[in-house]
């Protein structure tokens, strides 16, 4: 794996924390919600990356999450989709008490692996379960920033298993892009389908993967992000397929609280 | 953290029921176990796994432990928490397998050239660097048994490295050797940031902590 790691790491010296403000916040799904923070130090970030969130109470008690940036490097502020976990400790007080003007630490970006490039090139393959969607959404995020004659270069797809229709995140900006013949979007739902669904409505298993991916004489770069069943069975299944170990970058997302 | 903290609005957090002294800072106790890896998990068969210690010089003598006689090794069994960088810690897991001490006192016996610095290699080519202070003592083993049962192939199975005194990242999976070196090389994680030792109560979590 460590030969796969061309790229030379933009890390900065020290991650410090610092204060973020919250700009805006979106309910994505009745469990998802967004936050957009302006983070005054900000080095950028690449397609991929996370932010340490820090929450310190009153009294010094702190608790840390990891949380993955929905947002394009070029996007100007750092977007953060949070999965509600009812008995969760961070995740509820950021998706039920946050509001715009509050202040969160943070420090990042983190990670430097699960991270992709525009100048990578080959088709792109993404497969997401549940809100392992979020990371490879500052990918599809970042490649729509990019012109066409680049975008060429880099055809996309995304298989996106979610429990049902209403828990699909960034539904409406992921049904433009496929409008747009910009990605192509393939949906799968696990639990309820509503009527008249003609999508896939099973787990993600060796059939579909055939039928949605490319084959693996194309080489496609591919990130799979979800939690750990999926991300488990989804690169065991594609290295099966042929797909070279070294292509195939995995983030286990399980929802965290 | 020298930083002074900023107090986030109405925060009061659910105050988990660890004992006082086992949750290293910024960390909250799971009992899941969860699974992270940056690629497939690989598959070796037994008879084609081995586990080797060599020098960095390549004029230096290795040895090499087929599966079989890495079991024949005294098996001794921690209970140990474990600390992951992505927060979770998990309190008196369960483990078997065979003393890092063991090994290299093997090592030793057989001539092979010792370092203060040691890089673990694994399937799928993973590697992460510790100092050898840090595998010795009783502090670190071969294992490959988890609560009772063969270690399963997504928590590094057939054997991975355990070292549950740094962050979990240094208790590499699907392990298959150590490179004795003179200096410190940083592995996987710790070109892409990470910190290089790992100790989750000094919270050294990316490179440049404390």
């Amino acid at each position: 794996m460590n030969e796969a790691i061309g790229e030379s790491v933009a890390t900065p010296p020290r991650l410090e924390w610092q204060v973020a403000s919250v700009v805006s916040v979106t309910q994505e799904t009745p469990r998802a919600r967004t936050l957009v923070l302006a983070v005054p130090r900000w080095a950028g970030h690449r397609a991929g990356q996370h932010v340490d969130l820090r929450l310190v109470a009153e009294d010094g008690y702190q608790a840390q999450r990891s949380y993955s940036i929905a947002s394009a490097p070029a996007d100007g502020m750092v977007a953060l989709t949070v999965e509600r976990l009812d008995d969760g400790e961070v995740s509820p007080y950021l998706c039920d008490v946050v509001q715009p003007g509050d202040g969160v630490e943070l420090r990042g970006p983190i990670g430097g692996y699960f991270v992709w490039e525009p100048a990578q090139r080959g088709p792109l393959f993404l497969v997401a379960g549940g809100s392992g969607i979020v990371p490879l959404m500052a990918m599809l995020r970042q490649r729509g920033r990019a012109d066409v004659a680049a975008r060429a270069q880099v055809p996309v797809r995304l298989l996106y298993s979610a429990r049902t229709l209403d828990d699909v995140i960034y539904r409406a900006e992921l049904e433009q892009l496929a409008d747009a013949s910009q990605a192509e979007v393939v949906l799968t739902l696990t639990r309820q389908a509503p009527p008249g669904w003609s999508g896939y409505h099973r787990r993600v298993d060796r059939t579909m993967l055939e039928a949605v991916s490319w084959p693996s004489s194309d080489e496609p770069n591919v990130y799979v992000c979800g939690p750990t069943s999926l991300v488990e069975s989804v690169a065991t299944l594609l290295v099966e397929l042929g797909h070279a170990a070294s292509r195939v970058r995995t983030e286990r997302f399980g929802p965290t609280g | 953290m020298a930083d002074k903290p900023f107090i986030a609005r109405g925060f009061h957090g659910r105050r988990a029921a660890a004992p006082p002294g086992r949750l290293p800072p910024g960390q909250y106790e799971t009992r899941d176990f969860p699974v992270l890896s940056a690629g497939p998990t690989p598959h070796t068969s037994l008879t084609a796994w081995d586990f080797t210690i060599r020098g960095a010089d390549d004029a230096s003598p290795s040895v090499r432990w087929s599966w079989d006689e890495l079991q024949a090794l005294p098996h001794e069994t921690p209970t140990v928490d474990i600390h992951c960088v992505t927060k979770w810690s998990k309190f008196d897991t369960k483990w078997e397998g065979v003393s890092v001490d063991t090994l290299l006192d093997a090592a030793r016996a057989a001539g092979v050239a010792n370092g203060a610095f040691v890089l673990a290699y694994c399937d799928g080519g993973y590697t992460t660097n510790l100092p050898l202070a840090d595998v010795t003592g009783g502090k670190a083993w071969v294992a490959f048994g988890y609560d009772g049962a063969p270690l399963a192939p997504e928590h590094g199975g057939p054997a991975r490295l355990l070292v549950p005194h740094l962050y979990f990242w240094k208790s590499a999976k699907w392990v298959r050797g150590l490179t004795l070196l003179p200096n410190d090389e940083p592995g996987f994680w710790e070109q892409l940031g990470y910190h290089d030792r790992g100790d989750p109560w000094r919270e050294q979590r990316y490179r440049g902590d404390p």
